[in-house]
């Protein structure tokens, strides 16, 4: 079920005098920002894909980004560990920071070992199951037991008991679901603070889904998880914050089982009751 | 918490010195200029190149000039020196080797593509690529123990008696000359013709068969006036590609062609090529100006396949756009 | 049915056949090229041939042992030059290349792989052979490494693009920067596909004549180190098939089966492993 975290208090003032700026989160008590966006906009080449999104990420909280395909928010995601710098004529304005830090004055290394990201597709490096884990923590200078971490990150990704013994196997021989959980493996063996997922179970059988969605609900606690997906059940199982985009924008944000059941926004209901997207 | 936005460029960085330095010490710059160092080191040897062959035919260039291409002396003892009997040469041969390789080529291409089942297709091909990948010097050997003794034996008769009205083949038969090389270089471009142009088939896209299939034409037909003239400037640039590899052999036309600087009507006589020159009189050169003389050869040479084998990419890449275009 | 449906089906049928007459000629001389060598060549092949040095001209006997040798380490050095060149440039073109420069050195290396080998070893001879005033292994390796770049580049560049995009941002999200990535996955990813095509490069080279006739000559003794001419079993081939002696006739053969065996044999073996790759490519 949802969350048993307290769910933060949202106020719908905007910050900036454009009504479509989004609405805002407010923490109240113990509870962190994780991320804090502010006046993002995204293009690619002359195209402007994000407009103005304003939006606070809570920490050790799951948020679940929803929206119609084509809405931005891979987009978005991806902005977060700056993996828009792979893509040529990308230009990104505006302010992103991780606990306080501006992401873009970070050496991006450092920040993507801080915030990992699993991939819509699984996209196991062909090489062994071992090695795949450990190739995070080999590239950043990791000095300790590396096993004993490869082991432990394969237990946090509830795969450790289907490959104790072909751990020296190709990533290769094990299925979609299996691959998909491996990658989260080799996400959290660098102990991120953050994970992002994009659309994370769309390539995936039922079965892989459900095991993958229990294991964010017990990531949870040690880290932040920001996951896009177009299913909106999924995202009501999980997630404790939703925020609802359309065409580059942010329309509203708030805890989601008030987002599911009392939209403020009348296109949020539009998209939730199934009229678009 | 910083509230001003900040500007960031396409990569993301940020302006400043700071974030300048942090990028170098990770590596990627140095990673980019050394593979570009490297890749530079490609465009540096192939200038050199053109420097070299252009800088090293001085001599003659001055001495002669433009004659050089049209003069058939070669008299290395009262420097002397014409090209004309190796350009003959050469292109002699080459056209004798396309006149026998280019329809066995292009039959067999087709075959390949068109009329045989796709696994012995594909089977048949690797054996012909593995046609291409032997040396030419083993070529050369049997063209000296094979092709030479039947072309002076039978051959070399048998044209004479039935063709030897034509200037072609008229004159002494003795085995060696521009018919030999001729086939041996034949030999020698069949695969790449028939590589090259299979390819070009298989890429016409299908519905141009399958329309003409469909109009109730035979499995020839399609092909022949369907498919193959939809391919027609592929197959073009393929007999280029083979031409240029035929002017540029070396070792097989060396040891066949009988080295004789002669300009001769008849195929059956000896003569001489710019690559088997080069190769035969370069050691012994003696004196700037004979050796300068070979040099310019060269420097023949490589434009000649310069201009074809840029002529023949610029047709094969016609065809295949053609072929997504209308896709 | 009528007449000239007829026709039409008998031009069918009699096209196939001649179609497939001009594969057999294709075919059959592959076949008949090996028969030759086989039958001449074997009888030919003893022990001496692979330890002897050549015997003065004239007499009978002796071996290649020096121009197997000498074949050896002109390819060595041909690929001290030809791989670290065409690997890392190929590398340059699939993975960092700027449009303009990228345009300009695939184009050159086009340019380059069109290049008559004996005007190669013309340049190899001006640059090379002249400043040191005498033929050497130098100047044949360096020939011949020229000629092994443009083939490297472009099987390079080949098996970089062929690895997913997908790869690539998984070692990047986890925080390698490029230049790891490209080393410790994508390079690692590809390297089935580039050591066969540096394969075939390597057995083209190995038979190449022209480029060594006047670079690193020939040789009919040992030649140690880099700097005197070298014997080659190409060039042995081509001066011993020349020459008026039976016995020399005897050993071409025995040399060009030695020569050819080990060229096909690479071919064979890296084009397989090519082509079942090309099953099993995309992940």
């Amino acid at each position: 079920m949802t969350s048993h975290v307290n769910p933060p208090v949202i106020t719908t003032a905007a910050r900036t005098n454009d009504p479509f700026a989004g609405a805002v989160l407010k923490d109240i008590a113990n509870e962190q920002l994780r991320f804090h966006v502010a006046g993002l906009n995204f293009f690619y080449g002359a195209k402007q894909s994000l407009f103005d999104v304003n939006l606070e990420i809570p920490a050790n909280c799951i948020t679940a980004l929803i929206g119609p395909s084509g809405c931005g928010k891979s987009t978005f995601l991806r902005t977060l560990n700056r993996m828009q710098e792979t893509v040529r004529h990308t230009r990104v304005e505006g302010t992103v920071l991780l606990d306080g830090q501006d992401i873009f004055d970070m050496d991006v290394v450092r920040l993507r070992r801080r915030v990992g990201m699993v991939f819509q597709r699984p996209n196991p490096f062909p090489k062994s199951i071992f090695e795949n884990v450990a190739y995070g923590l080999r590239i950043n200078g990791f000095r300790g037991k590396l096993a004993d971490r490869v082991e432990h990150s394969l237990h946090r990704a509830a795969l450790w008991d289907e490959v104790k013994d072909v751990l020296h196997k190709s990533a290769y021989a094990l299925s979609g679901g299996q691959q998909q959980r491996l990658c989260i493996a080799r996400a959290l063996a660098v102990d991120p603070e953050v994970l992002l997922l994009d659309e994370p179970c769309s390539a995936l059988d039922p079965i892989s889904t459900a095991k993958i969605e229990e294991l964010m609900l017990q990531l949870r606690s040690a880290c932040t998880v920001v996951i896009v997906t177009h299913n909106m059940q999924q995202a009501a199982r999980v997630s404790d914050v939703a925020a609802f985009l359309l065409e580059g924008r942010v329309v509203e944000c708030r805890p989601t089982a008030q987002l599911f059941t009392t939209p403020s926004d009348p296109r949020t209901e539009a998209y939730i009751t199934g009229r678009f997207g | 918490m910083a509230s001003h936005p900040q500007i960031v460029d396409g990569r993301g960085r940020l302006r400043s010195p700071a974030a300048f330095l942090r990028r170098l010490s990770n590596g990627d710059a140095i990673a980019h200029f050394i593979t570009l160092t490297f890749a530079a080191t490609i465009l540096l040897i192939t200038s050199l190149l053109v420097y070299e062959l252009w800088i090293n035919s001085r001599l003659p260039r001055h001495a002669f000039g433009w004659r050089f291409l049209f003069t058939s002396v070669w008299d290395p003892v009262f420097g002397h020196f014409g090209a004309l009997p190796f350009v003959y040469g050469t292109l002699v041969t080459s056209a004798v080797a396309l006149i026998i390789a280019v329809p066995l080529g292009l039959g067999a291409a087709i075959f390949l593509a068109e009329m045989a089942p796709r696994g012995l297709s594909d089977i048949l091909a690797f054996l012909i690529e593995l046609l291409a990948a032997v040396p030419s010097v083993i070529y050369g050997l049997l063209g000296i123990f094979i092709v030479v003794p039947l072309v002076r034996d039978y051959v070399g008769p048998f044209l004479k008696s039935t063709l030897g009205f034509l200037p072609l083949f008229r004159g002494p038969c003795y085995g060696v000359g521009f018919l030999t090389a001729g086939i041996i270089l034949a030999v020698m471009i069949i695969p790449f013709i028939i590589s090259v142009s299979r390819e070009v088939l298989l890429s016409v896209p299908p519905d141009q068969r399958e329309a003409s299939l469909s109009l109730g034409a035979t499995r020839w037909e399609a092909t022949w006036k369907a498919v193959v003239p939809f391919a027609r400037t592929g197959i073009l640039g393929s007999i280029f590609l083979a031409l240029a590899r035929a002017l540029g052999e070396t070792m097989a036309v060396t040891m066949v062609i009988g080295n004789d600087p002669k300009i001769s009507a008849s195929l059956l006589a000896p003569g001489y090529s710019i690559a088997a020159v080069i190769a035969n009189e370069f050691t012994e050169a003696s004196g700037d100006l004979y050796l300068q003389s070979l040099i310019e050869l060269g420097l023949v040479l490589f434009l000649l396949t310069f201009i074809l084998n840029g002529l023949a990419r610029i047709l094969i890449a016609a065809t295949e756009t053609k072929g997504m275009a209308s896709e | 049915m009528t007449l000239h449906l007829r026709w039409r089906k008998f031009v069918n049928l009699l096209m196939l056949g001649l179609t497939g007459v001009c594969v057999t000629v294709a075919v059959s001389a592959l076949l008949i090229i090996l028969g030759y060598l086989v039958i001449h060549g074997a009888r030919s092949l003893n022990w001496n041939f692979f330890t002897k040095l050549p015997k003065p001209v004239g007499e009978t006997g002796g071996g290649m042992a020096n121009a197997i040798i000498g074949s050896a380490k002109l390819i060595l050095l041909a690929s001290c030059i030809g791989i670290p060149i065409g690997c890392i440039g190929g590398i340059y073109l699939a993975e960092f290349g700027g449009k303009t420069f990228s345009f300009l050195v695939r184009y050159t290396t086009d340019l380059l792989n069109g290049v008559p080998s004996i005007v190669i070893g013309i340049f190899a001879y001006t640059v090379v052979v002249l400043p040191m005033q005498h033929f050497s292994a130098l100047a044949g390796g360096f020939a011949l490494g020229i000629m092994m770049i443009p083939i490297a580049v472009r099987s390079t560049e080949e098996f970089l693009r062929a690895i997913p995009r997908s790869l690539r941002e998984g070692s990047v999200a986890l925080g390698a920067s490029k230049w790891k990535t490209i080393v410790r996955v994508v390079v690692p990813a590809a390297i089935g596909g580039i050591t066969t095509g540096i394969m075939l490069d390597i057995a083209r080279v190995a038979g190449e004549t022209a480029p060594l006739l006047f670079t690193a000559f020939s040789n009919r003794y040992w030649s140690p180190g880099w700097n005197q001419p070298t014997a080659s079993l190409p060039v042995m081939i081509y001066t011993y098939a020349i020459a008026p002696y039976e016995d020399w006739h005897r050993q071409a053969w025995a040399a060009a089966l030695v020569l050819l065996a080990l060229v096909l044999l690479t071919n064979i073996v890296a084009r397989l492993v090519l082509y079942s790759r090309r099953g099993s490519v995309s992940r």
